[in-house]
């Protein structure tokens, strides 16, 4: 396999040009989390209201697959409902366990991940984000959420 | 001058050794193999390979007590390498050798039998903030049982270890100073022989993480004069789930068993049980018979190359390789004088993410390991989530190296930084 089969030009391009890569000092929701793999920490921070999701970002230093996939999220989850987001999340989750086909409609420019499958080290890379963001959203409830760390 | 080009393949011939290795004829994604993660875990000379399938072919069986032919011979062949690891680290005793599975395994058999029988409430565990979590964990889990207080010796800003501040922490409460004999990161060689007599004067114990230590070393546990060192086979040149521990004999036979089970007892009664002496005592069950009759042939191999040799051949190569990468503008971790470290050197290169960089060497044939290398306190000290690293053994080469810098630079090309 190529190389440029797995870094697809899309991710380069989040990976030098991250998106949402900011704090959000008033944000309901954040988490923070790490990749024991190697040592990669994330956090992320969601605003929401009225039940839909008003602005996500994050901050943390990973490799071009992780960091290119936190910021391709961010774009794809802004705006939606988050019923709308949930289902994202699974949807992503299946596409890097190989159970769900990548066609374009459905993941846009998240396609560009999918020569990960083929790198099962490089899965949990690729995966760390939603991690964060799905733990973000179900730590409504406590004060604040999780504090970053 | 010519002295020092005498010294390479004239006496230690990198290229002949790399014919004794099957695995270094195949490719790796069409490239030749460059394999720079012996600090992980070595090739296997074509005689470890044919020593363990000779003993599965000719002599298996189990040990001990069977009175056939074959389990004479397995049972000959398995105490003959311990006698053979004795000598090739200077045990004067075979029996203060156990075999376990490598060094992992060897520190939780000391933090679990020496550890939780002798340490007390208070009582302070001295270990390196460059050690590897095989020497920290189980300290931690002997500290949590027993109370006593786990304390770390900073690592200081050139990678090394400073005797002195070491010194200065060893105290009356200290009854075990944990330290690597050579660092899996950074290459670091603490003074191990200035150090334990520094733990002995206090009474405490020394215990030497020998994991990359002995490979790589000429390597001698009396006139060190430790008191425990582990042995991981399979990071010098023998086979998976080998390798020891030496105890100082009085220090095993003070020591409560590990595990439980057949071959370790004398007698069993439904209240108690009676043990063998050391290091019968801590090895239950069927052991991994052939696994160390096949680290007994890759001593001999090494003992054919000489320790001397091998320690000198890597200290060459690595001089090579800080210099190299030096030249390309990565930064090298650790100690930058090759007398004062071994062969595995981590680096950052180019602000490009370690895993990347591994992905891109990987696809020109080139193995090296990028990651925490199960050392998350140094990363922490480091200032990095990850190094990558490239680590070296008797079969590497100059040409290796160049193969390393050049995978670099088109990784550099690649990332456009």
């Amino acid at each position: 396999m190529a190389l440029d089969e797995l870094y697809k030009e899309v991710i380069l391009d989040h990976y030098k040009n991250p998106r949402n890569k900011r704090e959000i000092p008033d944000a309901v929701l954040t988490c923070s989390k790490n990749n024991p793999l190697c040592g990669d920490e994330l956090t992320v921070f969601v605003n929401e209201k009225d039940g839909t999701i008003t602005d996500v970002a994050f901050v943390g230093q990973g490799c071009s697959i992780s960091q290119s996939s936190a910021s391709m999220m961010t774009e794809t989850v802004a705006g939606k409902s988050r019923d709308e987001v949930e289902a994202s999340i699974g949807a992503f989750r299946g596409m890097m366990a190989g159970e769900v086909e990548a066609d374009e409609d459905t993941f846009g420019e998240l396609v560009a991940l999918k020569g990960v499958v083929k790198y099962p080290v490089r899965v949990k890379c690729a995966v760390l984000a939603w991690d964060v963001l799905q733990d973000a959203l179900e730590s409504e409830g406590e004060a604040g959420g999780s504090a970053p760390h | 001058m010519a002295l020092t080009e005498q010294r390479g393949p004239s006496t230690f011939d990198a290229e002949r050794i790399r014919e004794d290795f099957p695995i270094l004829k195949r490719t790796s994604h069409g490239n030749r193999l460059v394999y720079l993660d012996s600090a992980n875990t070595s090739q296997k000379p074509r005689s470890v390979i044919d020593t363990i399938t000779e003993y599965y072919e000719r002599h298996n069986a189990n040990l001990y007590r069977a009175v056939y032919e074959l389990a004479e011979e397995a049972t000959a062949m398995f105490e003959g390498a311990r006698t053979k690891l004795a000598s090739f680290i200077g045990a004067p005793d075979p029996n203060g050798v156990v075999f376990t599975r490598g060094t992992t395994e060897s520190i939780n058999l000391i933090a679990n039998a020496w550890g939780r029988r002798f340490l007390s409430e208070d009582d302070e565990i001295l270990f390196s903030e460059l050690e590897h979590h095989s020497n920290i964990v189980p300290w931690q889990l002997a500290a949590e049982a027993t109370g006593a207080v786990m304390r770390m010796v900073p690592v200081e800003d050139d990678g090394t270890l400073d005797a002195e501040r070491i010194e200065g922490m060893l105290t009356g409460r200290t009854k075990v100073l944990a330290i690597s004999g050579q660092s899996n990161v950074l290459g670091t060689m603490p003074e191990i022989k200035r150090l334990a007599a520094s733990a002995h004067a206090v009474g405490a114990v020394i215990v030497v993480d020998g994991a990359q230590l002995v490979p790589h070393n000429p390597v001698d546990v009396a006139d060190l004069g430790i008191d425990f060192l582990t042995i991981s086979g399979h990071k010098m040149l023998g086979p998976t789930a080998s390798g020891g521990l030496y105890g100082r004999l009085e220090l095993l036979e003070a020591m409560s068993p590990f595990l439980g089970g057949g071959e370790m007892i004398m007698e069993v009664y439904p209240d108690h049980s009676t043990y063998k002496a050391p290091p019968h005592k801590f090895e239950a069950g069927t052991m991994n018979i052939a696994e160390e009759i096949g680290l007994a042939s890759a001593i001999d191999y090494l003992e054919g190359l000489g320790m001397e040799n091998v320690r000198a051949h890597e200290r060459e190569l690595t001089a090579y390789a800080i210099e190299a990468l030096g030249s390309i503008g990565a930064t090298v971790y650790g100690p930058k004088d090759p007398d004062q470290r071994g062969g595995a050197v981590s680096f950052w290169y180019k602000d490009i993410h370690p895993h990347d960089l591994a992905q891109v060497l990987d696809q020109e044939g080139v193995c090296v390991r990028p990651g925490h290398h199960c050392a998350q306190v140094l990363m922490r000290r480091l200032g990095v989530p990850a190094t990558t690293r490239a680590s070296f053994y008797v079969y590497n080469t100059r040409e290796d190296v160049d193969a390393l810098i050049a995978s670099l630079e088109k990784a550099g090309e690649f990332f456009g930084a």
